[in-house]
């Protein structure tokens, strides 16, 4: 085994991956939930319809959304592989446990609230993304260019309550992975210090809190203007 | 006070083991933990059975040979070693449970007694700081910043009890590794086997079993001597740098 191969299947390496693919992940997700505030733009879904045509076209964007596939694989792997270890390390438990006197619950059950998130993102990939790329979507005109209206698509989805509730559960889920996850991921890298740990698990309490609300305001939005 | 004891009972090794519950009738408050298990093992001595068997040495809170699951926490309710931990901080009549610390890197051998070896070939594996035989060096000789001096302590202060094994969900060994590893990289005199130490201290970990970190934070909370996860940080951090800049390929 070569130094790399050893140190990526070391307990620390592992971590090393889930917390470098995880911050990844959580910087995506601001790009994601900035770019997708033009759905409050009243323009009937123009900016966004641009904005999305711009993300599956421009080549710099598509790089990064390699990147970004292979951080939600490698995050879900490594996820796989070390929970099955850390299982594997107690394979006999406590008759009587009060974990939580001392950790909390979300920081005891990231495999759970990850698998939830995973769940979530097949439906939101096969819904939109799968459409966008490989789709039948309607075409709209803007100044001669033709773009996908991927906005109908999403206006339609969400007029449909059962989903929009999906999502909204879904982005409690995902508040809830980040809350521990957030300020878990600098720990990992070695980050901490009396300095600056005290902002990270603040913004961490903050992100967690206010990209999923974001995200899940979207929804909603469109939800109650598909009721006009 | 009288109380209910549910303790886990297991032969050797080998053998299944089951909960079995004993009585123990007027425990004083100001008994310890251990001098409460003396006495049922007086108890069960008087009826030509088996005593518990479980592990202490010193009693003083300073060995780290005590253990203990009691009531689903490592050394019981309170932040000490279970030696340490006294009867009035149980309510008369309370059923009590006491298991094993549950790990694959810590087989029960019987009873109570699990076998931490483990702990010791990490120790052997890079745990130390190598001196050259000779004449007694001055104690003084090498200066170290009070500070230095007051962190390195801190971690140094780890007893290898093995609650933060026990506490975490991963049966990790993270908090006594990184313990270990803090106290001598922060020393000058931990410096030549530095990047060494690290690499192998954390394969043997690994080797031995135990799981990695969530940083739940479990450890730090049940540990009786309070070493922080700070000292996991350092010891990733450590870690890490090793790794890239070492000369093992
Ligand atoms: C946008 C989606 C996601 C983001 C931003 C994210 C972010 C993070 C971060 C930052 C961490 C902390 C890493 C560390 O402790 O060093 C983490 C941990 C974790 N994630 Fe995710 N995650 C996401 C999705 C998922 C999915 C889909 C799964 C899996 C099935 C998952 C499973 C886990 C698990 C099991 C851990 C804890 C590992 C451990 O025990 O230490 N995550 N995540
Ligand atoms: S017996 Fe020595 S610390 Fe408890």
């Amino acid at each position: 085994m070569s130094w790399v191969t050893k140190t990526l299947s070391s307990s620390l390496g592992k971590k090393l991956i889930m917390s470098l693919t995880g911050l990844f992940l959580i910087i995506f997700l601001v790009g994601h939930v900035t770019g997708n505030l033009q759905l409050f733009i009243n323009d009937d879904g123009q900016a966004f319809n641009i904005y999305a045509k711009f993300m599956t076209t421009n080549p710099a964007v598509k790089i990064l959304s390699y990147v970004t596939y292979i951080a939600i694989i490698g995050h879900v792997v490594y996820s796989i592989i070390t929970t099955l270890a850390n299982k594997k390390a107690r394979p006999i438990g406590y008759q009587t446990s009060r974990a939580s006197t001392n950790s909390a619950w979300t920081s005891r059950n990231m495999g759970v609230l990850g698998t939830i998130v995973l769940i979530f993102l097949v439906v939101h990939l096969q819904g939109f993304w799968y459409e966008m790329h490989w789709g039948n979507l309607p075409v709209v005109q803007y100044d001669g260019e033709e773009y996908k209206d991927l906005y109908s698509i999403v206006k339609f989805a969400f007029a449909e309550p059962l989903l929009v509730l999906l999502y909204v559960v879904a982005m409690v889920f995902l508040g809830l992975h980040l809350s521990h996850g957030f300020a878990s991921a600098f720990q990992t890298l070695g980050l901490n210090h009396k300095k600056y740990t005290p902002a990270i698990v603040f913004l961490g309490r903050v992100f967690s809190v206010v990209v999923p609300a974001l995200f899940a305001s979207m929804p909603i939005y469109l939800y109650i203007s598909s009721l006009n | 006070m009288n109380l209910t004891l549910k303790i886990w009972r297991q032969k050797n090794n080998s053998d299944k083991g089951a909960f079995k519950e004993y009585k123990v009738e007027h425990i004083s408050k100001d008994m310890s933990f251990l001098e409460m298990l003396d006495v049922l093992n007086e108890q069960l001595a008087n009826k030509g059975e088996d005593p518990v068997h479980f592990d202490h040495d010193c009693r003083e809170g300073i060995c780290g040979m005590c253990s203990l699951y009691i009531n689903g926490k490592p050394h019981g309710p309170e932040q000490t070693t279970t030696c340490q931990l006294h009867m009035r901080s149980f309510q008369d009549g309370e059923v009590v449970t006491i298991e094993p610390w549950r790990a694959t890197a810590f087989p029960v051998l019987k009873d109570l007694v699990v076998n931490r070896s483990a702990f010791d070939r990490i120790i052997q594996a890079g745990g130390y700081v190598s001196v050259n035989t000779g004449g007694v060096p001055d104690a003084n000789e090498i200066p170290i910043p009070k500070k230095i001096a007051d962190e390195a302590f801190d971690s140094a202060t780890c007893i290898g009890c093995g609650a933060c094994v026990a506490a975490c969900k991963n049966a990790s060994a993270m908090l006594f590794v990184s313990a270990k590893v803090s106290q001598l990289a922060l020393l000058p005199q931990g410096q030549v086997e530095r990047k060494e130490r690290v690499e192998r201290m954390v394969s043997q970990m690994d080797a031995e079993g135990f799981g990695a970190c969530s940083n739940t934070g479990a450890c730090e909370a049940e540990c009786p001597k309070g070493i922080s996860v700070t000292n996991i940080a350092r010891m990733n951090r450590e870690y890490f740098s090793a790794v890239v800049t070492s000369d093992n390929i």
